[in-house]
């Protein structure tokens, strides 16, 4: 296996644990935007909205235990990503003349 | 610091959005000069690691949290638009699938986090290094200072957007938000120049802004 697929793989495992495993102990204050939006008065403003959101709040649905449902939306979320971000960057990338 | 649906006014969204999209533009050219088959998957990973990152939020003071943005990660392995490229992939998602910043805010999202923190870091720590010492130590001096840099400017540049918008006077909001990133900058320095100092370990040709020509010693 070259050194590039196993930095690859390395990373995408390092990402998929960190999404499956360390999710569902996440602090869940609020961050520093709600932190301050609360602090000045205006959180009231912000639309719940997001019902479409399949993932809503990183819970996948239909999941009774809420760290299986967190672990199982950061590995679909992760994975996706992955997927998608390497997708789009085959196709931008430079393409090599096939002549010659 | 995703910004939800609300905060930020219609035309102010609209005017993020055509910035954002004339930068994303701008990374689609230069995607087509620069990006050969082998950062394909670097830039695919590089997405993953910031979108899992991005969801373990650490406790920082006084009950709030913060979590990790990974625009200048990105800018340190991929340059300056391919970040901006990486963060908006990750926005896209967090508000299509996750409900995580608001959909109408994404032309807001993404030039606070992509085109500020992505685009404007990876340039704060080119020039950074012109500052410090050639050679590791001064380039993860500058990695660390550049990372809290991002956090700061880009959380600068959302309470500018909700000053614009009319949500909270800039002369309030702006010391709130940079107050309290200026501690999330910390942890977001902390984990960048753990990342980085194990990726230039493991394959230093991986990081672009260390194979600057010219820029080690």
């Amino acid at each position: 296996m070259s050194r590039r697929v196993s930095i690859v793989l390395a990373g995408l495992g390092l990402s998929l644990l960190l999404a499956s495993l360390l999710s569902p102990f996440v602090s869940s204050s609020p961050d520093g935007l709600e932190r301050v939006a609360e602090d000045q008065g205006f959180l009231g403003r912000a639309e719940s909205g997001g019902e479409a959101a399949p993932m809503k709040d990183y819970l996948f649905p239909g999941i009774g235990s809420e760290k299986a449902a967190a672990a199982a939306a950061g590995l679909i979320g992760t994975l996706g990503v992955f997927l998608l971000a390497c997708g789009l960057a085959s196709l931008l990338r430079k393409k090599v003349a096939s002549e010659p | 610091m995703h910004i939800p649906d609300g905060f930020v006014s219609g035309p102010v969204n609209a005017a993020a959005m055509a910035v954002s999209a004339a930068a994303l533009g701008a990374a689609v050219v230069r995607a087509r000069k620069d990006l050969d088959d082998r950062s394909v998957p670097l830039l695919g990973v590089t997405a993953a690691f910031v979108f899992a990152a991005q969801m373990l939020n650490f406790p920082v003071a006084g009950g709030t949290s913060g979590h990790f943005m990974g625009a200048l990660l990105a800018g340190v392995l991929l340059g300056p638009f391919q970040s901006c490229l990486v963060l908006a992939v990750v926005l896209i998602i967090q508000a299509l699938f996750f409900a995580d910043g608001g959909i109408t805010a994404l032309g807001s999202n993404i030039l606070v986090m992509g085109v500020v923190g992505g685009i404007g870091s990876t340039y704060a720590l080119r020039g950074l290094r012109l500052l410090l010492p050639k050679g590791r130590g001064g380039f993860l001096a500058a990695v660390a200072a550049a990372s809290w840099f991002s956090v700061v400017a880009a959380s600068a540049a959302c309470a500018l957007l909700l000053a614009v918008s009319g949500t909270s006077p800039l002369a309030v909001v702006l010391p709130a938000m940079v107050g309290v990133h200026a501690l999330i900058g910390i942890g977001e320095a902390i984990i960048t120049v753990a990342v980085v100092s194990m990726v230039l370990a493991a394959r230093s040709d991986l990081v672009g802004a260390w194979n600057v020509k010219g820029a080690r010693p």
